[in-house]
């Protein structure tokens, strides 16, 4: 019998439902893990992503775009493929696609991440006959620490900051890892200031329900506004960049996986690197994989074939599931560019992104 | 240990010059003595022993943490660092609950984790490698790895160093730097007594600071009156110092090590001159009137014993530059003329050989056998005499066919200062050979470019085929070195481990100051010092050059060039 899922020139394609999950170019119909440049693009004919990130979404292929949402858990019958999408814990509306038909049921993850998230619904497990797992940081270097250890150290670093009368400025994707941060920090320490883009997005979040702790826009007359105080959150596009110069003295910090690496964190000359990742580290993809009990591993988007290499040794059936652009993850391609190595560009698959920037992040930096 | 652990990562996360000294002094300030001369061990780069092999070290840590040797191999490929490597993939339970680190001091732990192991079975290793890692969080575990693997290399220059132990011992910093020429601090006592403010028995017989030139950036005739300048011959040999003092000499590298042993018939010469006697030049290989260049030199360099053969095959003399001692007293402070001056009176044979027309080399040998006081090992550099600028150009011209790297231009009241003091010394070199080459294999760097594809295999064209004659490493700005690591991803051929083979669509215009043939490259050719001048992003792999080309190069090159060993890896 034929695979379920074949992938083809405009992405992850299902035949037998005659759709697509996140395509890559325009297609008909498009199921969408997760609104993040890199799986959501603007100009398909339609549609389907999960209830919780309809706003997100909606933010960010145009109000014009015709969007169904499905309830997490409800199953939605197109062609006779049954459908149905879980949470991945990745961002706001992040979802697993579980896809069944003739007896054979398969999962494809999107991006997720096991830790707790108090900005979106937790990763949930999915039995499965075939797993299709993303490997962003599928190398046993990447391991994640517990989230309030690192929201304690980002803390830290923000209160000696101002202690000393110098602006900290985290840079993080806007999409879901900003938010997610905003949430984590002890807004007590002084005012949290939010980026153009960063709030383009909490609005969203808020709008759907996301508890978020007071966040300011920056003002764009008033100077100096938070400055030696506040906790300025901005996608990486600002760093080295004149927006910063109306906070006055500051310390900038990234957040991202990547940052795991002193080279990394060393290359870009950031005064301080926080781990932080929306993605599973490597502990998180083997429980992942486990706890999906399928009998066949496709893996994508990362380290494919290393992980593979070691399911297999492990009697696991995996295979790499090929995506257009093959790689491994370049840490600084996105790093230097100014984009978030983990949200949109970090694996290196998407070689895309790095060739033509999305635009997101920077039409709004002149603010 | 947990003190030089967090200096060890202060000096990492920064690169300002005040903010290194200002950790460097905050640990010399606090650590104990043991402590502190263990620390500038490491600090100074030293030859540091491997403890246990790193081999050993990958399979105990791929075992700890349950994954095989491979997936260890394809981490280190990928952060560029096995000490870091292995502490971040060995398991962090147990760490976290220990944040003091092993409890012991950094020469303690030196002793009892790293040196006591050498001589330890693989067995009593094993045990005490795994006892250190479940007491060390991570971070403290890389710091750790490297010492134990020899490894461990802090970005701190000798005069930061000095820097620091100079306010924290509260003496001048060129005091500190000088006493901390060749004096090896080993211990606790050592250490005690450089921090001490009273002049020490180990002065007697260190060195001078060097000073050092600089290369000029802009053209000489903005320095200047050319009468302001004395202009010598740039040699292709090594920077040394002979200290004459007591009874007896001693010659110092610029690496600041004693290679007394690596040049007898110097030291022998040297021992000839009045006591209390400091010289500042370099050591040439020299036969009959011709230069062999660096590379013959620095076969003696390394020797601890030169075999006769050796010493007959590479011949050498010593030629004076400047005097910096002079019956006991430092004359540093003395301008360069007055300098030379008293120089020329002590040393007065001048060196000829590629530099001297055949008159001045008739008037040298005729001086040479009446005065026979002076073997002519000691010569002192002549002076390039030179009526404009223009004319000193046409002379540096020459430099290639008579085997010296150029001119250098030294102020002729300037004072003999400490380091690299920009101003009074240019080096005004040869522009160096350059060949447009295409690119054709790339690997990962180490350190801050670890992950990055910056190490850079170039090739020519030959019988419609590009063949590798150069690695580069430097000379791309840090954006097009991420520019390029894309590029190298997205034209890979084939992978051989670190190593990409890629499609040939880059140029780049190579520079290299030597070339010759070459039996152990491919090619048949040896470059000397490659690096990449410019990315040529107009030209396509059909501009670049030729085998042929180089060769030509070489028939140019033809005076003072054996083959240079070191040039290709």
């Amino acid at each position: 019998m034929a695979d379920l899922l074949t992938v083809t020139d405009a992405g992850l394609y299902c035949a037998q439902g005659d759709f697509y999950i996140d395509p890559w170019r325009r297609v008909p119909r498009a199921i969408i893990t997760h609104a993040h440049a890199d799986h959501a693009r603007s100009g398909c004919g339609r549609y389907l992503c999960a209830a919780p990130g309809m706003l997100v979404l909606r933010s960010r292929v145009g109000n014009a775009a015709p969007i169904d949402s499905l309830r997490h858990g409800d199953t939605l019958s197109i062609n006779g493929v049954e459908v149905s999408l879980h949470p991945a814990g990745h961002v706001l509306g992040s979802a697993q696609v579980r896809l069944s038909h003739g007896g054979t049921t398969w999962v494809v993850t999107g991006d997720y991440k096991l830790e707790a998230d108090p900005t979106c619904d937790p990763f949930e497990p999915v039995e499965c006959d075939v797993f299709v797992t993303e490997s962003t940081f599928g190398l046993p270097v990447y391991r994640w620490q517990d989230p309030k250890t690192i929201a304690e150290e980002i803390n830290a670093w923000w209160r000696a900051n101002r202690d000393a009368g110098r602006t900290s400025v985290l840079l993080a994707y806007a999409l879901g890892k900003a938010q997610r941060l905003a949430a984590a920090v002890d807004p007590s320490i002084g005012p949290i200031i939010g980026h153009g883009a960063v709030m383009k997005m909490v609005e969203a979040y808020r709008a759907s329900g996301v508890r978020l702790p007071p966040i300011d826009r920056v003002p764009p007359r008033t100077r100096k506004m938070g400055a030696g105080r506040a906790l300025v959150i901005a996608p990486p596009s600002v760093a080295g960049s004149r927006w910063l110069d109306i906070f006055g003295e500051t310390s900038v910090a990234m957040a991202s996986g990547w940052m795991t690496l002193r080279g990394v964190r060393r290359r870009r000359g950031f005064d301080k690197g926080f781990v932080v990742s929306d993605h599973a580290d490597f502990p998180g993809l083997l429980t992942a994989i486990a706890a999906s009990r399928a009998r066949r591993v496709l893996v994508t988007h990362g380290f494919t074939d290393t992980l593979t290499r070691l399911l297999q040794e492990r009697g696991v059936d995996a295979a790499v599931l090929p995506t257009r652009f093959a790689g491994e993850a370049p840490p600084d391609a996105a790093v230097v560019d100014g984009e978030d190595g983990d949200s949109e560009n970090g694996a290196g698959d998407q070689a895309t992104p790095h060739a033509s920037p999305e635009p997101d992040d920077r039409g709004e930096e002149q603010e | 240990m947990k003190r030089f652990t967090d200096l060890y990562w202060r000096l990492d996360a920064t690169t300002s010059t005040n903010e290194k000294v200002e950790a460097l002094r905050d640990y010399f300030a606090a650590a104990p003595a043991e402590d502190a001369a263990c620390a500038m061990e490491v600090l100074s780069g030293g030859r540091q022993l491997r403890a246990v092999s790193t081999a050993l070290l990958r399979a105990w840590a791929a075992e700890a943490a349950g994954i095989p040797l491979w997936l260890v191999e394809e981490c280190y490929a990928h952060v560029g660092d096995l000490a870091e490597t292995l502490a971040l993939i060995l398991p962090h339970e147990g760490a976290e609950a220990v944040t003091e680190g092993v409890g012991m001091g950094l020469a303690e732990c030196m002793r009892t984790t790293i040196l006591e192991l050498r001589a330890a079975d693989d067995g009593q290793k094993r045990a005490t490698v795994e006892h250190v890692w479940q007491r060390l969080a991570p971070r403290e575990r890389i710091v750790w790895h490297k010492l134990l693997t020899g490894g461990c290399r802090v970005g701190v220059s000798r005069t930061l160093v000095a820097r620091a132990l100079a306010e924290v011992a509260g003496v001048d910093p060129a005091v500190m730097a000088h006493r901390l020429m060749g004096a090896g601090v080993t211990d606790a006592d050592s250490y005690r007594s450089l921090m001490t403010r009273e002049p020490t028995a180990a002065d007697a017989r260190r060195p001078y600071p060097f000073l050092l030139a600089a290369a000029i950036e802009c053209e000489p005739g903005n320095l200047g009156a050319v009468t302001d300048w004395i202009v010598e011959w740039k040699w292709d040999g090594m920077r040394a110092q002979i200290v004459r003092r007591g009874d007896d000499a001693t010659l110092w590298s610029r690496g600041e090590e004693l290679v007394n042993e690596a040049f007898p018939e110097i030291v022998a010469a040297a021992t000839t001159l009045p006591t209390g006697t400091v010289l500042d030049g370099e050591l040439l290989a020299v036969r009959g009137q011709s230069l062999l260049g660096f590379a013959a030199v620095s076969k003696r360099s390394g020797r601890r014993r030169v075999p006769r053969k050796l010493l007959d095959e590479v011949p050498c003399v010593f030629v004076a530059y400047d005097l910096l001692e002079l019956d006991g007293i430092d004359i540093r402070g003395l301008p360069l003329a007055e300098r030379r001056r008293r120089l020329e009176a002590l040393v007065p044979l001048p060196c000829t050989a590629g530099v001297g027309s055949a008159a001045t080399a008739a008037v040298c040998a005729a001086v040479t056998e009446s005065a026979a006081a002076l073997p002519p090992r000691l010569l002192h550099s002549p002076c390039v005499v030179g009526e404009s600028w223009e004319s000193l150009a046409a002379a540096r011209s020459t430099s290639r066919d008579r085997g010296v790297e150029g001119l250098m231009l030294k102020r002729r009241t300037s004072p003999y200062g400490v380091g690299r003091v920009r101003g009074d010394w240019w080096k005004w070199k040869i522009e160096p050979f350059e060949i447009d080459a295409v690119l054709l294999y790339a690997q990962a760097g180490h350190g801050r470019r670890a992950g990055l594809h910056s190490d850079y295999t170039l090739g020519v064209w030959h019988d419609g085929r590009l063949v590798p004659v150069a690695k580069a490493y430097s000379g791309l700005a840090d954006a097009e070195i991420v520019e390029l690591d894309r590029i190298v991803r997205a034209t890979t051929l084939e992978r051989h481990g670190p190593v990409r083979v890629v499609q040939p669509t880059q140029v780049f215009q190579l520079a290299f100051e030597g070339i010759s043939r070459s039996t152990r490259h491919k090619a048949g050719v040896a470059v000397r010092f490659p690096r990449i001048v410019r990315w040529r992003r107009e030209k396509t792999p059909p501009d670049a050059g030729t085998l042929a080309d180089l060769m030509r190069l070489i028939d140019m090159a033809t005076v003072g060039n054996s083959p240079h060993p070191e040039a290709m890896a």
